[in-house]
């Protein structure tokens, strides 16, 4: 009976630290362009991989947008395109940058109105199976990065 | 021997005439732009559309005005805010002379965007830009005048849609003659420089 109860307590504490340890990516530069209406938004962010192997970003979830998707902005050959993608690699020890013109989370339907100002958690979703909850600061429409 | 220096004195007199005439003509193209020039290329500005405010408007109410003329659409998450937040940082560093020029955001997606999407959506912007739509024959006639197709793609659930559409920028000097082309990449600085040309030229 103890021996199962030290078992299950072990098994619990691997289990935390696997969710706290789970993710080596770090996010900064967490931004929302927020548009009029309920107009589709933009989320951009840096996300760097402090992990020995690669990673891929696939998706997102949050409770303010009724979608979340990872697209590809393009203008090649004079013509602005926009296209979903699956996995967004970022490799070991290396960096991807979510922004304008770029890779971006396209977030749809927003549940309440975003405010300028507002912190927006969106929890990112990578091809391990792991999470990562971040805090994206929601900018003015006319905003060009997640600073003046 | 004295023969041939009679038509080679013509023959300077005449290629003289010829660069005069050529400058006279030429005398757009004489000023220093930094963008790729399209005058000549492109024909002057054009349409019957309806404003942001609801009201019809014509290339004539825009005479006087530098015009920077960019197609797009209001559920463009990223690609169109971008260059209208790109296009509001130049005319801030217009300053007072941004009064003389307009930016005009034509909707290449009619169907949704309504005058009133428009006007909410381009006031989040630069205060001089105006929201254009209009029926989907008269956006397509402006956008095949200057080749900027553009085409509705499919995309997730609900009957949602995206529209792929031309980058360029086209500017318009006062008298509606299109002069240079921009692209979301140009350096901000060189859309300034030659803004600013032809808001001094007055030519
Ligand atoms: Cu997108």
């Amino acid at each position: 009976m103890k021996r199962r109860a030290i078992l299950l307590a072990g098994l619990l504490v691997a289990g935390l630290a696997h969710a706290d340890a789970g993710v080596p990516v770090t996010a900064s530069h967490a931004w929302i362009r927020v548009l009029p209406g309920n107009l589709p938004a933009g989320a951009y962010v840096v996300l760097h991989n402090d992990g020995a192997k690669p990673l891929a970003l696939t998706g997102a979830d949050t409770a303010a947008y009724g979608e979340a998707m990872l697209h590809e902005s393009s203008s090649t050959g004079g013509v602005s395109r926009m296209r979903t993608i699956d996995a967004l690699p970022i490799p070991a020890h290396g960096t991807r940058t979510l922004a304008p013109g770029g890779y971006h989370l396209m977030l749809m339907d927003a549940k309440h109105p975003v405010h300028p100002g507002a912190k927006i958690r969106i929890t990112l979703k990578f091809d391990d199976g792991s999470t990562l909850p971040v805090d994206f600061l929601a900018r003015p429409a006319s905003a060009l990065s997640d600073k003046d | 021997m004295k023969h041939p220096r009679v038509p080679r004195l013509a023959l300077f007199l005449w290629a003289l005439a010829c660069c005069l005439l050529l400058a006279g003509c030429q005398h757009h193209e004489a000023l220093p732009f930094k963008l790729t020039r399209i005058s000549g290329h492109m024909p002057d500005l054009q349409f019957r559309l309806t404003d942001d405010n609801g009201k019809t408007v014509t290339a004539d109410d825009y005479r006087g005005k530098v015009v920077l003329l960019y197609f797009g659409y209001t559920h463009c998450p990223d690609v169109c805010p971008l260059t209208l937040a790109h296009l509001h940082v130049v005319m801030q560093q217009l300053g007072k002379q941004a009064d003389d020029v307009r930016i005009l955001f034509v909707s290449v997606d009619p169907t949704r965007d309504t005058p009133q999407a428009l006007h909410e959506y381009v006031r989040a912007f630069d205060k001089h830009t105006v929201g254009l739509t209009g029926s989907a024959g008269a956006i397509e006639a402006l956008t095949k005048r200057y080749r900027a197709a553009f085409s509705r793609e499919p995309s997730g659930k609900d009957g949602n849609y995206e529209v792929s559409h031309s980058s360029a920028i086209y500017v318009f000097d006062r008298d509606g003659h299109a002069r240079v082309l921009s692209t979301p990449i140009t350096p901000q600085a060189d859309l300034v420089h030659d803004l600013k040309l032809l808001l001094d030229s007055g030519d």
